[in-house]
């Protein structure tokens, strides 16, 4: 169990990079805590699993430090290091039972064959593998081989973090519940500090205690699930959790309000100092969860289209030729195209060049 | 109900006649041979299953030497495979991953495989010769008195010698193929798990490899227990028999003795040889996967 830091952590794959272009990490300063259940969650390249294989000692970054505890590890190799890695695809040795699998970390470290045994117990019956422990590993289906790569993480009881990398890609989608929730489960029972890489936010969301939404190299956001949702810190954040994503809005700041195109103002709550907007790209961010369609509405818009989600239903508007999505209430049946939308005043947030704009003191 | 015309037979018949022409009645050419005896001017007599009897029987002149040449191909096979399988597997595992290096040993170890057999029975012949040959000569004046065509331990050597420099790459590309095949993941998972090179050896790579392995050991076994053309150039089945292996004792009897019937008899006990041992070892491995599957 450990705390991980980093210090001006960087990776560039590139042997001489020119410019930021060529790193698949930026720079940055940022730390795990011990026993917390972490996500990485971002789009496909935005270097969640280059940041994942730098933590296990998989790769050498390029720049800075990585601490554990306050140790420097950087140069450390995996064995060294402590960490456990549940990959994409299930990794299991396919000759070897569940049981031998499961030894398997424990043999290579030489603990005794009955601390071993006893251990290898204790994981299996935490994992519901008991059952399972005199078969042949190949022969389970993909979730349980997950649980036996997840399993040979937890038997070192030293274990200093356990790293997820989108470990539910291949498990069928009725599993993927059972499997999240006994994950979540298991960290309640086992605090190890848990970093779960995935690029879905219903994962990232529902497992950790805190995301950290990376995006282009960067970690744009850490918080927790409500956080992200309700104060999102980059326009990037707003649109990439939630479904659909927060509405952003062009507009200007005139003397406390915001001017959006076709002359409609909205009073903000607490507008920035004037000078922290100059010659800035200023956004109006509002997440459909947040505005209200309602007869006698602030604004008028124009109703494109409704969507049935099942469990809710989303409006499709126009305003002024801007494309907007509200949820509609229930038993609220818009009767014409012409319809009157309200922003929540609490959750309208402000953004400059993608970066909310933080209220002036 | 379909359509039905007898007139599509005629579709079957080319493959019928090939294989007939190919296959069949030369097969039987064979075994009605294999029931009579000639004395020439092609003139048979009925002789039953005499030649089968005889042959079988190791205390004849017949079945003695068929049983010697026997164990000389068996042994050959077995010390074929038990130098070329490992080897094979060790050259894959050092090979190059990427780069020009690779491409340069892919090429290097094709070159041995594209040599037509009498080539490579040539080469090694003029290679292992005492008088001219580069290394039957030098290892004479190194003091050892290396000499093939009197010593029997001597022409074993060179003729396995020449069978690994031939072959080994056939195994290498084949694992080499095997081994590239295995996802980083599990090199990954290996390395966080602590595990050595020989247990990453044992637990991953070994495991991935048992498909491939067993082509490998299937062609191997095959075409070293049938194997011909190298042993004769280089050796003529000499010093006296000592690497006469059945294919060699085969066409000495046929060819040479012009002994019919017993030479017919020889080649289907032979070719039943080879297709049992070739089932009982596919049974076998396949089993293996219908167990694992379990």
């Amino acid at each position: 169990m450990a705390r991980i830091a980093f210090q001006q952590l960087a990776h560039s794959y590139h042997p001489a990079p020119r410019g930021p272009i060529d790193y698949a990490l930026r720079p940055m300063d940022m730390a795990f805590d011990d026993a917390g259940a972490y996500a990485l969650l971002g789009p496909s390249g935005c270097g969640k699993t280059t940041l994942l294989s730098i933590i296990s000692g998989l790769l050498r970054p390029s720049d800075g430090t990585v601490l554990f505890d306050g140790a420097d590890v950087t140069p450390w190799a995996p064995e060294r290091r402590n960490v456990a890695q549940v990959f994409q695809f299930p990794v299991v040795y396919d000759t070897m039972t569940v049981r031998e699998n499961l030894a398997f970390p424990l043999r290579n470290r030489g603990v005794p064959a009955r601390e071993a045994s006893a251990r290898v117990d204790y994981v299996a019956s935490l994992l519901g593998l008991t059952a399972a422990l005199g078969r042949r590993a190949r022969n389970l289906g993909a979730d349980d081989k997950q649980k036996i790569s997840l399993g040979r993480g937890l038997v070192r009881s030293d274990v200093a973090a356990i790293l997820f990398d989108e470990p539910l890609t291949v498990i069928d989608p009725h599993l993927k519940w059972e499997l999240r929730s006994r994950l979540k489960e298991l960290h309640r029972q086992v605090p190890v500090t848990m970093i779960y890489v995935t690029h879905d936010q219903t994962e990232a969301l529902t497992f950790a205690d805190r995301v950290v939404v990376m995006a282009g190299g960067e970690v744009v956001q850490v918080g927790t699930p409500e956080a992200l949702f309700e104060r999102p810190a980059h326009t990037f954040v707003g649109h990439f959790i939630g479904s659909p994503g927060m509405n952003l809005l062009p507009c200007e700041v005139v003397s406390g309000e915001a001017v959006l195109p076709g002359g409609h103002r909205i009073l903000l709550p607490h507008p920035p100092a004037r000078e922290t907007l100059a010659g800035r790209r200023i956004e109006l961010g509002i997440r459909p969860e947040f505005t209200r369609i309602a007869r006698d509405g602030d604004l008028p818009v124009l109703l494109r289209r409704v969507e049935d989600l099942g469990r809710r239903r989303i409006a499709r508007v126009e305003l002024a030729g801007l494309a907007l999505t509200a949820t509609l209430p229930d038993g609220a049946a818009p009767s014409s195209d012409a319809a009157r939308i309200t922003f929540d005043p609490a959750h309208l947030h402000l953004y400059a060049d993608g970066r909310l704009v933080e209220a002036a003191p | 109900m379909k359509p039905h015309s007898n007139r599509a037979w005629l579709l079957v018949l080319p493959v019928v006649a090939l294989v007939a022409f190919s296959g069949v009645i030369p097969m039987m050419m064979v075994v009605n041979y294999s029931v009579q005896d000639t004395f020439g001017n092609n003139e048979f007599f009925w002789n039953g299953l005499g030649w089968f009897r005889e042959l079988l029987d190791p205390s004849t002149e017949f079945g003695g030497r068929f049983l010697d040449a026997l164990w000389r191909s068996l042994l050959f096979s077995a010390i074929c495979l038990a130098i070329q399988i490992p080897l094979g597997i060790a050259v894959a595992l050092t090979m190059p991953r990427r780069g020009l290096a690779l491409a340069f040993c892919l090429v290097a170890m094709a070159l041995p495989l594209l040599i037509p057999w009498n080539v490579v029975g040539t080469i090694w012949q003029v290679f292992v010769r005492g008088d001219i040959g580069l290394l039957g000569h030098a290892l004479n004046r190194l003091g050892l008195a290396f000499n093939y065509t009197q010593v029997p331990l001597h022409a074993w050597i060179t003729i396995i010698a020449m069978d690994v420099w031939h072959w080994t790459s056939l195994v290498a590309l084949l694992c080499y193929a095997g081994l590239r095949a295995i996802p980083d993941a599990y090199y990954q998972a290996a390395r966080i798990d602590g595990a050595s090179s020989w247990a990453v050896f044992r637990s991953i790579q070994l495991p991935k490899l048992r498909r491939v392995l067993t082509i490998a050991v299937l062609l191997r076994f095959m075409d070293s227990f049938m194997i011909y053309t190298e042993p004769f150039v280089v050796t003529g089945g000499g010093p006296g028999n000592a690497t006469t292996f059945l294919s060699i004792d085969l066409v000495k009897i046929a060819l040479g003795q012009f002994d019919l019937g017993k030479a017919a008899a020889m080649s289907i006990v032979y070719n039943l040889i080879i297709l049992t041992l070739c089932w009982v070892f596919f049974a076998t491995t396949t089993r293996g996967d219908a167990d694992a599957a379990r």
